[in-house]
């Protein structure tokens, strides 16, 4: 049914009707609206046989998760930010224990300094800790992919992380076409795990694995994201069969037939990146751009295809790895490896600063005519930049580095708060 | 395409109103768009929200820079924030205030948009009468139903008739019709 809700709304409405049976959740911005939504199902009786569990941190979120995964329930949660870091020791033992667990991350970054906004730094952290990563680009595909998700889930025995924009799509109101049961029904069967906690046949779940063991464990995990490249595709084609449109998928290629500039990227953003692609080739620029669906399991092979005509490649890139650049470029160089391609990385979009389709358009524009660094930060104020390093340089106690450069950037805002703290 | 960008304080409602709007816009089978700004939504703080509206799927995410309107719940908004910045030159300028475009030094900018097309309503006065507290937003976006003539006025009370259920629903709508019947004639 076509309804014009918020993304969050659209995401619990979608996570109801996978008839998940445990969901556990601590509350942190920009998530909350989905465990409230989910929350609100479970009281007024329109989801049954599910309990809702209050839970006093994010670490514990993940361990009733996992707790109620190795019983055999369906098991869902969300968190963001700061809570993902919180619990990030259990989001490595649900996948090292391979539980199919579930998880939304309305992506936000991460302090300090403190910022509630939208960037990828949150699961680009966890990107390695054995979860597949799904990451939405529309309201429709965040709501989709979790339906997607627990399937895959639970095929693989294999937890995944669905990844949505904090407040760009999570805080957005747009038409989302919520599926019936019926259709979800058929799609995702009752769960059956691969592994139980029973206690009229009991084993242990979580055993200390010595160095004997320890590498063939690890291995099995590595396998089932390799699994995961046919999985993810196969079971993509089954719910366009099912529901009537596509949703998620490895890589999505858009106007790259010919393009000279692909741009990559993951998530939201691809939308203004599309704008700007037909922008673009009405104005004669040669140029497509990939969206990345899943970040893991890696597509290498699936974006060495797409990206082998390319003359340059742009990764816009919503978190920092620093001292390196981009995590997104480092990884589609390993897709590139053997071409002689440039991979460039366009860092956009930290802690919230809005991603323009003008300031693409320009560096798109100075890659194609070689004038683009390796990694460019776009909009970065380097005025404001200069006058803090120049400013360290001066005193050796120059002081906190964001402090500063607020002051510098809102002088009249700091002006007024220290006239106001030197009142009596 | 068309877009909106609402101008409030925290606690205004100004979030609310976008949303509504893209409701009653989606009620008309058009694609739309609403989101918050990316600033700190404390009480009393400048917001801002957006609106998008458009026959075909919207993929853009950037805040809306050139807006074909603006609305703007609190008049003592226009000398601390630049809420005027990117109207387009055939935009639609709406402001809740007792007081007239000259009053509010506005009439330059006015006189720069097309006849008819800025406009003062008192939506916190008619908010006082219909529903008991100064809140704006039903009002405004019934005056912009009949401002910019981009939704009809019934999409919008179907929308706010869904978004407040019983009593405050039908108060909001009315104070909605009432400004819509202000604007369409005088």
């Amino acid at each position: 049914m076509l309804k014009q809700i918020e993304g969050s709304q659209g995401i619990a409405e979608a996570v109801a009707l996978c008839r998940p049976q445990v969901v556990c959740a601590y509350p942190i911005t920009p998530q909350t609206h989905i465990v409230e939504g989910v929350g609100v199902m479970v009281k007024t009786g329109a989801l049954t046989n599910c309990e809702f569990i209050n839970v006093e941190s994010e670490f514990a979120a993940m361990s009733v998760a996992i707790g109620a995964s190795a019983a055999g329930a369906r098991a869902y949660t969300a968190t963001a930010s700061q809570g993902l870091l919180f619990m990030a020791e259990a989001v490595y033992n649900a996948a090292g224990l391979g539980l199919p667990i579930v998880m939304t991350v309305g992506n936000r970054a991460i302090g300090a300094p403190i910022n509630i906004w939208n960037d990828h730094s949150d699961s680009m952290a966890l990107k390695d800790a054995g979860w597949i990563q799904l990451y939405a680009e529309t309201n429709q595909e965040a709501a989709d992919l979790h339906i997607l998700a627990f399937r895959i889930a639970e095929e693989l025995s294999c937890p995944v992380m669905v990844c949505v924009d904090g407040f760009i799509l999570t805080h957005a109101f747009e038409r989302i076409d919520v599926p019936t049961q019926e259709q979800v029904d058929m799609f995702l069967p009752p769960f059956d795990p691969v592994q139980m906690l029973d206690v009229d046949n009991p084993y242990s779940i979580g055993a200390m694995v010595g160095p004997e063991a320890f590498t063939e464990v690890r291995y099995l995990g590595h396998q089932k994201q390799v699994d995961a490249l046919e999985v993810i595709p196969r079971l993509t084609a089954e719910f366009q069969q099912v529901f009537g449109r596509a949703a998620g998928g490895l890589v999505r290629p858009y106007r790259v037939e010919g393009a000279e500039t692909v741009i990559v990227a993951l998530g939201s953003v691809n939308g203004t990146i599309k704008d700007v692609v037909d922008a673009e080739r009405d104005a004669g620029n040669s140029i497509g751009c990939v969206t990345i669906g899943a970040f893991r399991p890696f597509p290498l092979m699936e974006l060495g295809d797409l990206l082998a005509g390319a003359k340059r490649v742009i990764c816009v890139e919503k978190s920092l790895a620093p001292g390196l650049g981009g995590m997104v470029a480092s990884n589609v160089r390993m897709a590139m490896r053997g071409t002689a391609t440039p991979v460039y990385t366009v860092i956009a979009g930290l802690g919230g600063r809005p991603i323009t389709r003008a300031s693409l358009t320009t560096v798109f524009r100075a890659a194609a005519i070689g004038g683009l660094d390796d990694v460019t930060f776009l909009d970065l104020n380097r005025d404001a930049i200069a006058g803090q390093i120049a400013r360290a340089s001066r005193h050796r106690h120059s002081g906190p580095i964001a402090e500063n450069l607020l002051k510098a950037l809102n002088p009249g805002l700091v002006r007024r708060v220290s006239q106001e703290g030197a009142k009596p | 395409m068309f877009e909106i960008r609402l101008h409030g304080r925290g606690g205004q409602g100004v979030v609310t109103a976008a949303e509504m709007l893209s409701v009653a816009a989606f009620d008309e089978g058009k694609h739309a768009q609403a989101f918050p700004s990316f600033g700190s939504e404390r009480m009393g703080a400048p917001v801002a929200s957006y609106c998008r509206i458009s026959d075909r799927e919207i993929r853009l995410r950037e805040p809306i820079m050139d807006p074909d309107a603006l609305i703007i719940q609190d008049p003592t908004l226009l000398h601390s924030v630049d809420v005027f910045a990117g109207l387009k030159p055939d935009g639609y300028l709406l402001i809740n205030s007792t007081r007239g475009l000259d009053d509010l030094g506005l009439a330059g900018l006015a006189a720069r948009l097309p006849a008819h097309h800025a406009i003062c309503v008192d939506a916190s006065g008619i908010a006082q009468r219909h529903i008991g507290r100064p809140l704006p937003n039903a009002a405004l976006l019934g005056a912009f139903a009949g401002l910019a003539r981009v939704i009809t006025l019934a999409s919008v009370l179907k929308a706010i008739r869904a978004r407040f259920a019983g009593k405050v629903g039908e108060a909001n709508a009315a104070a909605a019709q009432d400004a819509f019947d202000i604007l369409t004639t005088t």
